[in-house]
C-alpha cells in the first residue's frame, strides 16, 4: 500500500499545481541562466509583457480564450475516459465550417450570422470528433492513434481546400475572401467604448464571454447533469457502466462530439474574434496546449480557467520576452512552455504524493 | 523451547489510521495457529509486517528466539518465513519448475539451477505427500494445485514458517480438506503454520491455538479446544452475533423468474453457461452453490442482461423476454434487480461520492432531478434517510465511496436494489469481505424481503451462507446445473460432491 493520496480540497486544486508551476519556473531559469541571461529580469519582462500594461493583458485574455475552449475539449473526453489528442484537427475543420456559413450566408445580418458561425464551427468540429469516437466505441481503434491521424488529415485537408477550391482565384495566398462585416464578433476595446470606456486596442473579442459561459456549462454539464454523470461513470468504472444499463458506445461517441464541438471555439476566437478570414494553421498548435492545460486545471473548468490564464501569460509574456531579450529566443520561450507542461502536468503526481505525505505526517503528529 | 514467532508490541499507522495497536503475538513452533478477525481489524497488516512489505512503526520480532529486522520479503525468507498470498503469485503460461524456481534461478543459464530445482521438488514430494507434475503449465492447473504450487515455492526457499492468507476461498470443500490434510502432516514435520481466514468453522477443524484481532487490536489468544465459534465471533465483533438467521418455512408462490435452457458464452469464445433451466417463485431463494468460476457469474450477469445468452430465454412473471429488450436498463424497468458480486468494479463507482454511487443504474429515473439536471441536496437526503435505516458508518453521504468499509459500501448497494420495490432480486456474495456483524444484517434483510414475496436468486461461495438462507440450493459446475435439493433436506458432504460435477443420481 502506498500513502495514502487523500488531500483537502483546496490543497489538491491549488497548492499542489502552484508548486508546480513554482517548480517549472525555478527549473526554467536555471535553463536561462545556463545561457547566461539573469533570469529575475527575463521573469520581470515575462510578466510585465503579459500583465503590465493594457494591451499585453488585452493578448493574454485573448490567448487565454483559445486555452479555455481545447482545455474543456480535453476535459470533456478525459471525464470519459477518452485522451482527445486531436482538438488540433477538430478545431481546424471547425475553422472551415465558420468560412462556409460566413461566406455562403453573407446575406444575413449579423445577429443571425454569429450565432450560425458559432454553429458552424461547433458542428465541424464535433463531426471530425465524431469519426474517432465512432471508431473508439464500435471498433475499438485507440483514439489516440485516430485522432493523432484526424489532425494530420485535417491539416492536409485544409491545406487542400485552400490552394485548389477556397482560395480567391485572383489571390496568391492560400486563404478565403474576408468574412462579412457583419459577421466580427466585437472587439472588446470596441465593446467598451460604446459604454464610453476606453482600453487599449487588442485582438481580445468577445469570445471571452462565450469561453466562460462554455466552462459553466462545461461544469453543469458534467457535475450536475443525468448525461455528465453517465458520461464520469463510463469513464471511471465501464463495468459499472455497463450493469447501470449505460452503453459505453454510445457514451463515448457523445463525449466526443461535445469535446469536438468545444475545440471548435478555438477557430471561431481566431477566426470569427480575429482573423476573419480562413487561413492556414490558424490554430498555431494550440490544441496540445490545451491537454496541457486540462491535465494541469484537474479537468475541472475553474482549474482550467486558471491554467489558461497561465499560458497565456506565458504565450504572451513570451513574446515580449523573446522581443526585449533576443538571447532567449521564441524557441527558448517554448522550452521554458515544455518545462512548466512537464512539471504540471506529468510530474504532477510527483508533489501530489509529496504534499499528501507532508499532510498525514502533519494529521498524525497532531492526533 | 523458544517460539518460532514473536510480535511485541508492533504498532503501525497508515495516516491517521492505527493498523495495529501495540500488538502481540507468539506462535509456538510446530503448531497450526490460526488468526481471525474482521475486514479491517488488521490482520493483514500484520503479516504484511511480518512478511515484510511494511515496516512497523515500533515493536519487535522475533523468530526462534532471536530479535531480527525484516525490511523486506528477502529478509522474512532469509529468516525461514514463507508466505501463500490469497491471489496467487504465478506465472500462468510458466511451469511448475519454472514457477518454483522464479527469482532463484541460480545463475545466468537455467540448466543449473532447474535441475536443483527438481531434486528438491522430489524430495518435498516424498516428505510432504505433495505430489505434483513439475512439468505442467501453471495455467492449466486446477486451483487448489495452483495453491499446491504456491506452497511449494515457499518450502523451496526454505520456509519453515508457513502464513497463508484466506487458503480456502478459492476451493471446493475438498480441495480444502486436501490442503488441511496437507498442513497437518507440514505441522507433524515440525514446520509452523499461520492460518488467516474469517472462517470459524476451519479455525475450529485444524488450528492449536486461535487468536483474534478486532480493530487493530489482539484481543485474545485462546486454545482451540477450549473455545467455540460463537465466543470467537463475540470476540471478533465485541457483542454477541447470531451466526445462523433464523427464518420459517414458507410456501413459495408464483413463479417470477423462468430460465430455461440458457447458455452463455464469455468474451472469448468459452462456454460459460450450458443449458441452465430453472424457476424462482415468488417468496423463494434460490442459492446456486458452486465454487467461484464455475459460471455463476456469467449466469447471473446473463440473467440481469449485461450479456446476451447466446441461446434460451427468461421469462418474468410468465412473460417472455424478448432479446431486444433484454438489457439492464430494461429489466430493471420490469422489477428485475441485481446486487452484483463485485461492489467495487461492478456495483459503485469508488471515486464518486456515496450520493452518487447510490443511484447507479437508476440515474434516468425523472423524480431525481428536474429535466437533463440531478437534485444533489434531494439524492443526498435521500441516502442520508437510507444510511440510518441500514446503519451504514459513518452516515456521510458525500463521502468518496472508496472510503467505506466492504460491509457499509455492500449494505449502499444493498439499499439502493432492496428500496426500490423489486419483484426478483439477483444477488450476488452479499457478504464477500462482509464484518460478520454486518452479515448478520444483510441476512435479515434477504430473509424481510424473502417474506414479503420477492423471489431471490443467490449466488455465493460461501456454503454455509447459501444452507442458511436458500429454501432450494442448486449446484454448478462447469456451467451446468448439477443438482437440485431442498436445503432441509440436504448437507455440506453431499453439495460438495454436487459443486465438484459428480452427477446427480436423482436427476
Amino acid at each position: 500500500m502506498s500513502a495514502p493520496l487523500d488531500l483537502p480540497k483546496w490543497a489538491d486544486t491549488i497548492l499542489v499545481p502552484a508548486i508546480s508551476v513554482v517548480a517549472a519556473f525555478l527549473v526554467a531559469g536555471l535553463v536561462v541562466l545556463a545561457i547566461g541571461e539573469n533570469p529575475l529580469t527575463a521573469t520581470r519582462w515575462l510578466l510585465l509583457g503579459s500583465l503590465g500594461t493594457g494591451e499585453g493583458l488585452g493578448f493574454t485574455l485573448f490567448y487565454m480564450t483559445d486555452f479555455i475552449f481545447v482545455g474543456l475539449a480535453v476535459a470533456v473526453a478525459y471525464h470519459a475516459g477518452l485522451f482527445n489528442i486531436g482538438g488540433e484537427g477538430q478545431a481546424t475543420l471547425a475553422g472551415f465550417g465558420i468560412a462556409l456559413v460566413l461566406n455562403n450566408l453573407t446575406f444575413l445580418p449579423g445577429f443571425l450570422l454569429i450565432p450560425l458561425g458559432i454553429l458552424g464551427a461547433a458542428a465541424f468540429g464535433a463531426l471530425w470528433a465524431a469519426i474517432p469516437g465512432y471508431l473508439q466505441a464500435k471498433r475499438g481503434s485507440h483514439i489516440v492513434i485516430t485522432t493523432i491521424m484526424f489532425n494530420w488529415l485535417a491539416s492536409v485537408l485544409l491545406v487542400y481546400l485552400l490552394v485548389n477550391v477556397l482560395r480567391e482565384p485572383q489571390s496568391m495566398n492560400p486563404e478565403t475572401r474576408a468574412f462579412p462585416d457583419a459577421s466580427h464578433i466585437p472587439y472588446m476595446h470596441d465593446v467598451f467604448a460604446a459604454f464610453g470606456i476606453e482600453i487599449p486596442n487588442s485582438q481580445l473579442n468577445l469570445t471571452l464571454v462565450l469561453a466562460l459561459a462554455a466552462s459553466y456549462c462545461v461544469w453543469l454539464l458534467i457535475y450536475r447533469s443525468r448525461l455528465g454523470y453517465a458520461i464520469r461513470v463510463v469513464g471511471s468504472n465501464p463495468s459499472a457502466a455497463v450493469y447501470a444499463g449505460i452503453s459505453p458506445a454510445r457514451i463515448i461517441i457523445i463525449a466526443m462530439v461535445i469535446s469536438g464541438a468545444l475545440a471548435g471555439g478555438l477557430a471561431v476566437n481566431e477566426l470569427m474574434g480575429y482573423q476573419h478570414r480562413l487561413l492556414l494553421e490558424f490554430t498555431s498548435g494550440y490544441g496540445f496546449v490545451g491537454i496541457a492545460v486540462a491535465l494541469m486545471g484537474r479537468a475541472h473548468p475553474v482549474g482550467i480557467i486558471l491554467a489558461s490564464l497561465l499560458f497565456g501569460i506565458l504565450y504572451q509574456g513570451g513574446a515580449e520576452l523573446a522581443f526585449e531579450q533576443p538571447a532567449i529566443t521564441r524557441d527558448m520561450v517554448v522550452v521554458i512552455g515544455g518545462i512548466i507542461i512537464l512539471f504540471a502536468g506529468a510530474l504532477d503526481g510527483l508533489f501530489r504524493r509529496l504534499v499528501a505525505h507532508l499532510f498525514a505526517r502533519q494529521k498524525l503528529a497532531r492526533a | 523451547m523458544s517460539p518460532a514467532i514473536e510480535l511485541i508490541a508492533i504498532n503501525k499507522s497508515f495516516g491517521a489510521v492505527h493498523a495495529n495497536k501495540d500488538v502481540n503475538l507468539s506462535v509456538a513452533r510446530g503448531t497450526i495457529h490460526g488468526v481471525v478477525g474482521e475486514n479491517g481489524a488488521g490482520k493483514s497488516t500484520l503479516m504484511s509486517i511480518l512478511y515484510g512489505f511494511y515496516e512497523a512503526d515500533s515493536g519487535e520480532i522475533r523468530v526462534n528466539g532471536k530479535p531480527i529486522a525484516i525490511r523486506s520479503p528477502i529478509d522474512a525468507i532469509c529468516a525461514g518465513i514463507g508466505m501463500v498470498h490469497q491471489h496467487f503469485m504465478l506465472v500462468e503460461p510458466l511451469s511448475v519448475v519454472e514457477n518454483v524456481m522464479l527469482g532463484a534461478e541460480g545463475g545466468a543459464m537455467l540448466r543449473v539451477g532447474e535441475a536443483k530445482v527438481r531434486a528438491e521438488l522430489a524430495r518435498l514430494a516424498k516428505d510432504y505427500g505433495l505430489e505434483i507434475d513439475v512439468d505442467a503449465t501453471v495455467g492449466d492447473l486446477s486451483v487448489g494445485l495452483q495453491q499446491r504450487v504456491e506452497i511449494l515455492k515457499a518450502l523451496y526457499r526454505g520456509a519453515d514458517i508457513l502464513i497463508l492468507d484466506e487458503p480456502t476461498a478459492v476451493l471446493t470443500p475438498a480441495e480444502a480438506d486436501a490442503l488441511f490434510g496437507l498442513l497437518r502432516s507440514l505441522k507433524e514435520q515440525g514446520k509452523t503454520v499461520i492460518l488467516i481466514t474469517h472462517k470459524l468453522r476451519e479455525i475450529m477443524a485444524i488450528t492449536d491455538r486461535v487468536s483474534v484481532m478486532r480493530r487493530g487490536e489482539m484481543v485474545a489468544t485462546v486454545e482451540t479446544a477450549n473455545t467455540s465459534p460463537p465466543e470467537l465471533a463475540e470476540l471478533m465483533v465485541g457483542r454477541r452475533v447470531l451466526l445462523r438467521v433464523e427464518k420459517d418455512e414458507k410456501t413459495p408462490g408464483a413463479p417470477l423468474l423462468e430460465v430455461d435452457n440458457l447458455s452463455v458464452v464469455d468474451s472469448r469464445g468459452v462456454l460459460r453457461v450450458a443449458s441452465a433451466s430453472f424457476t424462482v417463485r415468488a417468496g423463494e431463494i434460490v442459492g446456486i452453490a458452486g465454487v467461484a468460476g464455475n459460471g455463476q457469474s456469467e449466469l447471473l450477469e446473463a440473467i440481469a442482461g449485461m450479456r446476451q445468452p447466446v441461446l434460451g430465454s427468461i421469462r418474468l412473471e410468465g412473460k417472455a423476454i424478448h432479446s431486444s429488450e433484454h438489457n439492464p436498463h430494461r429489466m430493471r424497468q420490469l422489477g428485475l434487480l441485481h446486487v452484483p458480486e463485485d461492489r467495487l468494479r461492478t456495483g459503485l463507482v469508488p471515486a464518486f461520492p456515496a450520493f452518487e454511487s447510490a443511484i447507479l443504474g437508476f440515474s434516468d429515473e425523472p423524480h431525481l432531478g428536474r429535466g437533463p439536471i440531478l437534485d444533489h441536496d434531494r439524492l443526498i437526503a435521500d441516502l442520508a434517510q437510507k444510511m440510518e435505516q441500514y446503519d451504514v458508518r459513518p452516515p456521510a453521504p458525500r463521502l468518496k465511496s472508496s472510503k467505506f468499509s466492504g460491509g457499509n459500501q455492500q449494505k449502499i448497494v444493498l439499499a439502493r436494489e432492496i428500496e426500490r420495490n423489486p419483484k426478483v432480486l439477483l444477488v450476488g456474495q452479499p457478504t464477500r469481505g462482509v464484518d460478520i456483524g454486518a452479515i448478520e444484517f444483510i441476512h435479515r434483510r434477504l430473509i424481510a424481503l424473502r417474506d414479503s414475496g420477492v423471489a431471490i436468486l443467490l449466488v455465493s461461495v460461501e456454503l454455509d451462507e447459501i444452507m442458511n438462507l436458500s429454501d432450494r440450493i442448486l449446484t454448478m459446475c462447469g456451467g451446468k446445473i448439477t443438482g437440485e435439493r431442498k436445503a432441509s433436506q440436504t448437507n455440506e458432504q453431499e453439495l460438495g460432491l454436487l459443486m465438484a460435477g459428480v452427477v446427480d443420481e436423482a436427476a
